[in-house]
């Protein structure tokens, strides 16, 4: 072997090194950035649990409201219709890499809480519904979901706050844009949304 | 110079929002408000360490004096997930937490017992058992009321009542607190061994589990097992 092929020899087992610790970094950043995308996913589903436990709830409050307090049929109707928005939205995984149709999301969602608190709030006028313990536990079991809505989007954004920073980090975004890992919409808190709809019994 | 410091320290050292600082808690029954007495809080640490012990589920009391308008449900999940409470596998921990000068109350429950206990329940729990003892500014008893409500209703036991309860009828934590606090007077009136340092108390019998002695010294101290809690429980006020 002359000098010249052994340092051939050694450029190219260099060069390999440098390739195969490369690829071995891009495996390990690929594979936190699908445990992070999956722990995204997971705190998504929290959310969507809960968001939908709300939608079960509200039929039964409602009946439980119409049946004792004939009244002011707007306010009732406008808790359907708002429920009824909701409904038609297709809670699909695209959701989370698509920041308009998230944004639908979370304001029909956001419009169903308004509607619900100006509801519990007409309610406070009729105080056979506040003596009513079928009522007061309904209500117990909304404002608990409220809370529960408020914990699970703010654990959604922290998980989602940790993901877009390390796809956006240098150099992991190289991998992160080749492997079509995107950015995810956070929650945003709506002016005197963040506190659930507060009825004093 | 001088101005600008101050600016720089109004603006980044004084909070806009008082956020409270989260207690890490060392025992099972902590008042930072000194309306119990010591034996109280101990018989109540007792209990529910020893309710810990046979059944893994793990419910702390708080009592702090004013959250300074801070959100209590959040002061509550915040609480119980930096001590996690209850087991990481079950996520079966319970927080009842007093808000003494706010009157405020909550019980933030874990994951794992969403089940036993819902918010409905929780709210039934708050409204029938705590509430009319602290209206008569009866504390112990309220606490007591609540925390044996709440033991009940994660054994799947306590239902929601229609009627309120006889105030005079005696729970059974109740019974094992008098008992424990019997037997602590007993022993330093004999012995001599004051002190809340190396008692140790032999339990009585608890309510319909059957009569389960356990010891436990005071001073256990309370550890989280990595429980979560997801906003689960409900909030009352007296």
């Amino acid at each position: 072997m002359t000098n010249g092929t052994k340092i051939g020899c050694g450029v190219g087992l260099a060069i390999l090194v440098v390739i195969i610790g490369f690829v071995l970094w891009g495996v390990g950043v690929y594979n936190n950035l699908v445990s992070l995308d999956e722990e995204v996913q997971q705190a998504w589903s929290q959310v969507e649990n809960q968001y939908q436990r709300r939608a079960d709830l509200i039929p039964n409050l409602v009946n439980t409201v119409k049946g004792v307090a004939n009244f002011e049929k707007e306010t009732y109707t406008a808790v359907t219709e708002a429920r009824a928005k909701v409904n038609q939205i297709k809670l699909t995984p695209e959701l989370l890499n698509n920041p308009a149709a998230f944004q639908k999301f979370q304001a029909a969602q956001d419009g169903l809480s308004s509607a619900l608190s100006r509801l519990l709030v007409t309610v406070e006028r009729y105080p056979e519904l506040k003596a009513n313990e079928n009522f007061l536990q309904l209500q117990a079991q909304l404002e608990g979901t409220e809370n529960r809505i408020s914990v699970e989007r703010r654990k959604f954004n922290q998980v989602v706050q940790k993901y877009n920073t390390t796809i956006r980090r240098f150099p992991a975004n190289f991998i992160a844009n080749f492997a079509g890992f995107r950015e995810k919409p956070y929650f945003k808190a709506v002016a005197g949304a963040e506190k659930a709809p507060k009825v004093q019994f | 110079m001088k101005i600008k410091s101050v600016i720089i320290y109004l603006l980044f050292v004084v909070p806009v929002w008082a956020q409270p600082e989260i207690p890490v808690l060392k025992n099972y029954a902590n008042d930072f408000t000194n309306t119990l007495t010591q034996s109280q809080l101990a018989g109540i640490d007792n209990a529910l360490r020893t309710f810990d012990d046979s059944t893994s589920t793990q419910i702390v009391f708080l009592m702090i004096n004013t959250l300074n308008g801070y959100p209590i449900e959040m002061y509550a999940n915040e609480t119980a997930e930096k001590n996690k409470i209850g087991t990481k596998e079950n996520s079966n921990g319970v927080l009842f937490l007093v808000v003494k000068k706010d009157r405020k109350m909550r019980i933030e429950v874990g994951y794992g017992l969403e089940g036993a206990l819902p918010d409905a329940l929780a709210s039934s729990i708050l409204r029938n058992e705590v509430r009319p003892y602290f209206r008569r500014n009866d504390y112990y008893h309220g606490v007591v009321a609540g925390l044996n409500a709440i033991i009940l209703a994660t054994k799947g036991e306590y239902r929601v009542k229609k009627e309120r309860r006889n105030p005079n009828s005696m729970s059974p934590i109740f019974w094992f607190i008098l008992i424990t606090f019997l037997i602590m007077l007993l022993r330093s009136r004999r012995g001599g061994r004051g002190g809340p340092g190396g008692i140790i108390f032999y339990g009585g019998g608890f309510g319909s589990s059957g009569g389960f002695s356990s010891g436990g010294g005071f001073g256990g101290g309370f550890s989280g097992g990595g429980g979560s809690f997801g906003g689960g429980g409900a909030s009352g006020s007296w």
